[in-house]
């Protein structure tokens, strides 16, 4: 008999396997806070370049601006908003968790929900009010 | 049930403990800039340059700077041990991520104090 309560648990999933698991959404956005924060790392040299560019000197700040209106950052830049956007709010999810608020199942697929649906609203936003 | 064997002393305690330290300073930073930038809405570089040279705001951003380094430490040595298994690829990329994270720190100090 192998019902969920007796499989071995935790199960250690490498990375080919991770693809073609099917995760619940909580697992979801529990993988997308990894994605996210690894995208943010990688971008860290580009982006203190950038605010080196735009607080050093008027020529600076405008070859920055010029680098900022170019679509491709814009586009790199709208996945930067999105990755902190859902970075910071399933950060507040478990950090929240860890505080013992919300964890019974229920309440942990509300609150899957409500961080999906927090960071794309405020990632629209803020692409609306920052690069539109 | 997973039954652990918890050896060695404070063992992941205090990562565990900085990653989510860092992440409320980090949280509270964030909020605090946004409302900064909503208020004053600089407009040219000046304007811009002004926010980040303000003693408070100049001090709050490197204290940031060093949470989201340290942060980010642990949570992409993390990547690393779970997904990458060879040793010698998983070392270098320890080493790289750490020299990449102690060098920002200093070019973060040295671009936050010229202004």
């Amino acid at each position: 008999m192998t019902d969920a309560s007796t499989r071995k648990r935790p199960r250690n999933l490498d990375l080919p396997s991770l693809i073609f698991y099917k995760l619940p959404l909580p697992g979801k956005l529990s993988i997308l806070h990894r994605v996210s924060g690894l995208g943010l790392f990688l971008l860290l040299g580009p982006l203190l370049w950038l605010f080196q560019l735009s607080v050093t000197s008027p020529e600076a700040f405008a070859t920055f601006q010029e680098l900022a209106s170019c679509w491709v950052v814009k586009v790199v830049f709208a996945g930067l908003i999105w990755a902190f956007a859902h970075h910071f709010c399933a950060g507040i999810r478990f950090l929240l968790m860890d505080a013992h608020i919300g964890v019974e199942l229920e309440a942990t697929r509300r609150s899957t929900l409500a961080v999906f649906a927090v960071s794309i609203l405020a990632t629209i936003a803020l692409i609306w009010g920052i690069l539109l | 049930m997973i039954n652990r064997i918890v050896v060695g002393a404070h063992y992941g305690l205090k990562d565990w403990l900085v990653q989510r330290v860092t992440a409320i300073v980090m949280a509270l930073y964030s909020v605090f800039l946004i409302a900064i930038l909503w208020v004053v809405k600089p407009s040219d570089f000046e304007a811009w340059r002004a926010v980040f040279a303000l003693g408070t705001v100049k001090f709050a951003t490197f204290l940031f700077a060093l949470s989201l380094f340290y942060h980010a430490w642990i949570g992409v040595r993390d990547i690393w041990m779970d997904y990458v298994q060879p040793v010698g690829i998983r070392l270098t990329l320890h080493v790289l991520t750490l020299l990449a994270l102690i060098g920002y720190s200093g070019w973060a100090a040295a671009i936050l104090w010229r202004l």
